[in-house]
């Protein structure tokens, strides 16, 4: 897993690449306290794009980011199906604002 | 298909690509298959987290079986076990607050079939299965 952060405006931006699991879940979530240390008015947003795979290791540290950040908000964006049926099965799309993935563009078909 | 391998997380994944390419077998979707890698995933971490407490030395086991019906997956540790079944079952219930207690109802939810075996001091074996599902259309001469 790697991750990529981006301070825009008032929000940090953090694009995962990998699964969001038992192996991954200690290092996402020092990197996510870390970044919501450093910027303490920022809001949060995951983006997930990247994300093919994720369990309940992984929701336990987006929903623990939740619960620490009080007042901030926290977004997930570029949710891809497989994920979002975790989120959804979970309860997380109820209390987190969950943006799907953008599909791939329709290549223009020549008859 | 039978695997053996140490409760190191880095194993879950190691299990969850090892079933995802046995389902591939059957007549899955790709979505029926992340359903799977996300029950045996969930089993797996278990069996690291709760059944050896983190320890990296115990063995998990990990079968899966494919016949006419679907597949048939047990993973099995032979750590601590589970004292209340039912209540480790339940929603929310965990030991550790950064995680959700969801394991188990995952494994229900994405899996038609979940029976758990666990004796205090000798360990946990975990039965899942998942049918697969056969679309066809009869031909009015059939019906």
């Amino acid at each position: 897993m790697t991750i990529v952060h981006t301070i825009q405006g008032n929000r940090i931006l953090v694009a995962i690449h990998g699964d969001l699991d038992l192996t991954t879940a200690a290092p996402l979530r020092e990197a996510l306290d870390e970044l919501l240390d450093r910027y303490r008015e920022k809001a949060l947003v995951l983006d997930l794009s990247e994300v093919e795979f994720i369990d309940s290791s992984g929701l336990g540290v987006i929903l623990g980011r939740y619960r620490r950040m009080g007042n901030r908000t926290l977004s997930l964006v570029g949710v891809r199906p497989s994920v979002k049926a975790v989120l959804e099965l979970a309860g997380i799309t109820a209390i987190i604002s969950v943006t799907d993935a953008v599909k791939p563009a329709v290549k223009d078909q020549h008859v | 298909m039978q695997m053996r391998f140490l409760s190191v997380p880095d194993n879950v994944g190691l299990a969850r690509v090892a079933i995802a390419a046995l389902a591939a077998q059957a007549p899955f979707s790709l979505s029926d298959i992340d359903e799977i890698k996300v029950a045996v995933s969930e089993a797996v971490s278990n069996a690291i987290i709760h059944g050896y407490k983190g320890k990296p030395d115990g063995w998990v086991e990990l079968t899966g079986t494919l016949d006419k019906l679907g597949l048939t997956i047990v993973i099995e540790d032979f750590g601590v076990g589970i004292a209340d079944i039912e209540q480790a079952r339940q929603p929310s219930f965990s030991s550790d607050p950064e995680r959700m207690g969801l394991g188990f109802v995952f494994m229900e939810s994405f899996m038609h079939g979940l029976h758990v075996e666990s004796t205090v001091g000798k360990g946990t074996r975990v039965e899942m299965q998942r049918f697969a599902t056969i679309q066809g259309e009869l031909s009015r001469d059939a019906q």
